[in-house]
């Protein structure tokens, strides 16, 4: 069996995920230790070319998280990073990586079992996935018997 | 101004063949504002490159850089130094763009990363439109301001065709037919009676027809 453990970066907005991080740890809620959280002021401060930037440096999965769909604290900017993330998805299709690592979420900030939710959903995902093509030849997948 | 769309990723990498220093030349003029080739797509250009080489475990070094613009000699010359470390160019520019780089160093391979479309304008952000059929002599004073050489998709000059049905273009029925515009701007300007002025046969020797084009003003030559 292979111990892959994926590396998931999570863009996530000050407002709400970044809040509702804060809220699960309060609530002393479990969730994988794979994801490396970035506080944005806004969902919207994403930019296509910080997701791919996100891969090239060893990601083996990416998702933004931002504010519910109506609730943004700047009015459109989560609606404009889900259009964001849907065009480097197929970048990422094209560069042979795979759109499915990279994922958009809304949450509010007090959602923190949501927010435990998907760490945990993101992390299955691209477990099942495996590495990163970028990755694929990284120590990070042990198999049996080998050593750490 | 020129609007022009990025090629496909596999495209641009495999006309950049074997390169390991590849330069993404980006340019600040049309290109950005239609958001097709700007420091932005430089920037997504240049990292997919590296991602795509590394994952053939084929990695390449990329550099950057956006030019005021690159149908300007001036401004091309200012890469000089960035041309000389790299193997292959890829340029974001339209086809100007590519040639004025390839004519100011013609030892290196210059790639295009885009295909140049058409002079256009944006109708909504994202939505670019043909509106120049850059075809050297302008008629639109006479047309009500709806150029017929390139809203009319058989470029008919007394229009409109036999397939115009409900204002509409018989080639595409999402098309306006550029006559119906025409002869409606016409009426509302009080001045529908136009539309009896029959245009004598183009001269094509003003557009394309006539080999490539030059422009000089002698006034201003140096």
């Amino acid at each position: 069996m292979n111990a892959f453990e994926p590396r998931i970066i999570a863009f996530c907005c000050y407002y709400c995920a970044y809040s509702a991080a804060d809220l699960a740890g309060s609530m002393r809620l479990q969730y994988p230790a794979n994801i490396r959280m970035i506080e944005l002021p806004c969902s919207g401060k994403i930019e296509h070319n910080m997701l791919l930037t996100a891969f090239e440096e060893g990601a083996d999965g990416v998702y933004v998280a931002g504010c519910m769909e109506g609730d943004c604290h700047f009015l459109k900017g989560n609606v404009r990073a889900r259009k964001r993330v849907e065009y480097v998805k197929k970048l990422l299709d094209e560069l042979g990586i795979g759109g499915d690592r990279l994922e958009m979420y809304n949450l509010s900030s007090s959602m923190g079992p949501r927010f435990a939710e998907i760490a945990r959903e993101m992390t299955e995902r691209i477990r099942a996935l495996g590495p990163s093509p970028l990755n694929k030849a990284s120590t990070r997948i042990k198999k049996d018997g080998e050593r750490a | 101004m020129i609007v022009a769309e990025q090629k496909p990723l596999a495209e641009i990498a495999e006309n950049i063949m074997e390169a390991q220093k590849v330069l993404v030349v980006g340019c600040g003029g049309c290109v950005t504002v239609c958001l097709s080739g700007g420091q932005k797509e430089v920037d997504i250009l240049a990292t997919s490159l590296r991602i795509l080489r590394k994952k053939e475990g084929k990695p390449i070094d990329t550099a950057t850089e956006t030019l005021e613009r690159q149908c300007d000699k001036e401004y091309v010359d200012k890469l000089a130094e960035k041309i000389q470390a790299a193997d292959c160019v890829v340029s974001l520019a339209c086809g100007v763009g590519v040639q004025y780089l390839s004519e100011r160093y013609p030892d290196k391979c210059v790639v295009p990363a885009q295909n140049t479309k058409f002079i256009g304008g944006t109708t909504e952000h994202g939505v670019w439109e043909e509106r120049c059929g850059l075809c050297g002599e302008c008629i639109l004073a006479r047309t009500g301001g709806i150029c017929p050489i390139i809203r009319c998709s058989k470029s008919i000059l007394n229009g409109p065709c036999g397939g115009s049905q409900d204002g509409k273009c018989e080639v595409n029925p999402d098309v306006p037919c550029a006559w119906t515009l025409i002869y409606e701007k016409l009426k509302r300007q009080g001045r529908e009676d136009a539309i009896y002025e029959v245009f004598p046969v183009k001269d094509w020797s003003k557009s394309r027809d006539g080999g490539p084009r030059k422009y000089v003003r002698e006034d201003v030559l140096l």
